[in-house]
Parts: C-alpha cells; structure tokens; sequence
C-alpha cells in the first residue's frame, strides 16, 4: 500500500460508515412481514433519491472492496505486481458494472 | 524433596529440525529460561540458545514459549505450562541458526532502513537545544524510545509474517521515536523512509505487537502516527520541518 | 474477522447486485426468487450476512478510531463494543425477519 490507496481506503470506509448503517436499518425495516418485488420497487421506482444514494454506495464499496482485495491477495497468494493491480481492477469494475446496473434496474422508470 | 518432573520440548536443529522431549526437575518459580540452562548443562551441553542479563533488562533471551513470542528470563513455567506441556522454540518470523537461536540480520536491517536516526541541524558551537518535556512531540518520543531489540514484538506480527518485506513494529516504532524529535533535521527523510512499499501503511492496526511487548510499548500506536504524518503531509503537502 | 467478513461480503455481493438486477426485466423472476428466500436456510445465510456487514463495520470503526482518535490504549473495550454492536445488528435481522 502507499499513501494513495491508504487514503482511499480509510476515506471510503469513512464514508461507507453511514451509507452501512443507513441500509442495515432499511433492511430490518424492510423485512418485516416478508419481503416482495412489488414492495421494493413501488418505493423504489422513480426516485432520483435512491438512485443517488445506492449510485453513490456502490462507487464507493467497488473502490473500498477492491483495495482490499488487493492486500489480501498481495500478503496470502503468490500474486505480485500487475497481475495484483489486475485482479484488483478486475473485481473494481466488475463490482462498478454489476452494481450501477441493478441500481438502475431498481430505480429507473 | 519432592523431584517432580516435567517434560518439555525444545526444537532442535534448523529450519528443518525437530521438538525433541527432555525431562527436566520442576522447582517453584522456576523461570523457563532456567529450564533451557538445566538442559544444556544436564542433559545436552550441545543445546544452543541466547541470554545475558538474566533478569529482564537486556532482551537477548526472547522465545517461543507455547506459541507467543516471550522473555524466558521473566517468563515462570507455572504461568505459562498448558496441561502440563511446555513447548520452546526459536523466535518466529526469523531464520533460524540453530536451536533456539536465529538469525536476526533482517530484524536489524530493517531498523536502519526505517530511518529512525538523529542528525542534528546544529555543531558544537551552536547553543544547546532547548526542549520542553510536556511538548506533545517530546511525549510521543518519550513513549517509543524505550525499545531494546528484543524482536519480541517483531516474532507476533503477522504483517511481518505475510509480507516479508514489511520494515516491521520495532523500527517503525524507534523511526516514529526519531521523527518526534524536533531538534532533527531528517523528519522528511524518515517519513519517505517508511511510507515506500511495505512500510507503515501495511500495519493492519491487529495491536499483537503492543500485546507482547515486554516493556509495555505500543509499536501500533507508534506506526499510527506515522500513518497519520504521513497522510497529512502528502495531502496538505507541507514538509513538517 | 475483519478480512475474513470482507471476503464474504466480496463474494456475496456480486449474486446481490444481480438478483436486483432481475428487476431490469424479470420481474416475476424476482419475486419468485424472493419467494424462494422465505426457506428458513436462506434466511439464516442472511442473518449470517448481515452479522458480518456488522462485524466488518465494527472492526473498520476500530481501525479509524485506533489510527485517526487521539484515544488511548483502549483496544480491549473497543473489540468488546465491536462485537456487541455486531452481535445486536444480527438479532435486530433475525428477530424482523421471522
């Protein structure tokens, strides 16, 4: 790690603190009496508010999760160099890809 | 008298040695560095270890005992011994020499490599430095600088164990130590020292060093603070002298 | 714990982002997936999740407070309010979702 990345990964595990807590309580809220599509995406549809909210979440946990990652894989596998910047990269974007788009899925109109 | 006997297990040979048995006489507070001593002077005097001082000054009897990283001087058998087993071995995280000893060459380069030194700005003719002892930097100083090498705290982080090139808690410690001392002119010097690869931003902040130090120093808290100097220097791009 | 909930949370999050993204298209999907986590086993491989979102928070918390907090040497209270705080988070799931 050098400055760079410790900066980023403390800043985005700063600002992930809220973004968790916000969630857990959506989720617990959510869950009670079961749990439907139709419930989700009736709050959901539409809403520039949540799109902005979860948009914002997953840009932050690709970067967070990916720097993580990173050092895992640079202290418990053999892996060095680019192919270390690779498999980081490489769950980044796909995290970013996956994200934005069920994000956009759940709040699109 | 009662001779009770205790068996313990010594490594022996090198990297690719063995735990070997021994049955030594168990004494009331007996310290397990005096069961290294009875062994080799009564039953193998070819058992190669380290000590000095005996009483917990000097560090050079550090060992693994039953898994952690300890002083056997200061270290009573009857504290430590887990269901009547008692395991020593070379301290961790180092090559190891032969029997309980290691090799302790990386242990020392990485404390110069980390840079924790003192150069003066100023000569002979200049006046002395005044310093104040309640300065928060005089403080931080004052908390690190105890550390004699023992490798203690070293032999407990996992960091150094999954990272080999990792400088480690002791010389980012003592760096640390040197970096608060404001009369220094290599203040940047020593921040550049260790924030390249495998410096003070590896720490996991897991605190096992501060856990086993025998003199009650916090290298975690130590590498905090470089941790925190250096991202503030890099962000505010300010040199702190 | 913390790296082994960050893994965890790495690996189950893809599968997360895309069951919603079923919704794209597929919504009977969905809700016949989400039918499908009514089974008690998969309610408590989420009860499990979300105790490790709590635990890999708490942990990361820690870390802040450790490296950025003029606190002292205060480690073993924070690792024991960590823990609770997880712990509670979990019950808090568990207790909504039944």
């Amino acid at each position: 790690m050098n400055a760079l990345t410790y900066f980023l990964q403390r800043a985005t595990a700063l600002l992930l603190a809220p973004f968790v807590l916000v969630h857990l309580g959506l989720i617990i809220y959510a869950v009670r009496g079961g749990l439907s599509a139709g419930e989700i995406l009736a709050r959901t549809r539409g809403s520039a508010g949540w799109a902005v909210f979860y948009g914002l979440f997953v840009v932050l946990v690709a970067i967070h999760a990916a720097i993580g990652l990173r050092t895992i894989a640079d202290e418990w596998t053999p892996l060095t160099g680019r192919r270390l910047d690779l498999v980081s990269a490489v769950a980044g974007v796909g995290l970013l890809w996956l994200g934005l788009r069920a994000v956009i899925a759940v709040t699109a109109v | 008298m009662n001779l009770h006997m205790l068996q313990v297990e010594l490594w022996r040979g090198d990297a690719t040695g063995v735990y070997r048995a021994y049955d030594v006489p168990s004494q009331t507070n007996q310290t397990v560095l005096d069961i290294v001593t009875w062994v080799q002077r009564h039953i193998d005097s070819t058992l190669a270890y380290r000590f000095a001082c005996r009483v917990g000054m000097c560090g050079s009897c550090a060992m693994t005992v039953n898994g952690r990283p300890r002083w056997t001087c200061r270290t009573h058998v009857a504290k430590v011994v887990d269901n009547g087993q008692l395991r020593i071995g070379p301290l961790e995280n180092l090559p190891v020499i032969r029997d309980l000893v290691t090799d302790m060459s990386n242990f020392f380069d990485k404390w110069q490599r980390a840079g924790g030194r003192f150069e003066s700005t100023r000569t002979r003719r200049d006046p002395i430095a005044t310093l104040s002892p309640a300065r928060p930097e005089r403080r931080a100083a004052d908390g690190a600088i105890e550390c004699i090498n023992c490798g203690v705290c070293y032999a407990a982080c996992d960091v150094v164990r999954w990272r080999p090139k990792y400088l480690g808690p002791a010389a980012l410690n003592r760096a640390w130590a040197a970096y608060n001392d404001t009369r220094a002119s290599n203040r940047r010097s020593i921040l550049s020292a260790v924030t390249g690869d495998a410096g003070c931003h590896s720490c996991h902040t897991q605190q096992s060093c501060f856990e086993h130090c025998p003199v009650d120093l916090n290298p975690a808290a130590a590498i905090a603070g470089l941790k925190r100097a250096s991202l503030f220097t890099w962000l505010t791009g300010r040199s702190p002298r | 714990m913390h790296r082994v909930s960050g893994l965890a949370l790495i690996g189950f999050l893809p599968f997360h982002f895309w069951t919603l993204g079923l919704a794209l298209n597929q919504e009977t999907a969905l809700n016949a997936f989400l039918g499908w986590t009514e089974a008690p086993l998969v309610k408590l491989s989420e009860t499990l999740l979300v105790v490790l979102l709590g635990v890999h928070l708490a942990g990361g918390l820690r870390v802040l407070a450790i490296e950025f907090l003029p606190w002292g040497t205060h480690q073993k209270t924070l690792i024991g309010v960590t823990g609770a705080v997880a712990f509670v988070v979990g019950l808090l799931f568990l207790l909504n979702a039944y």
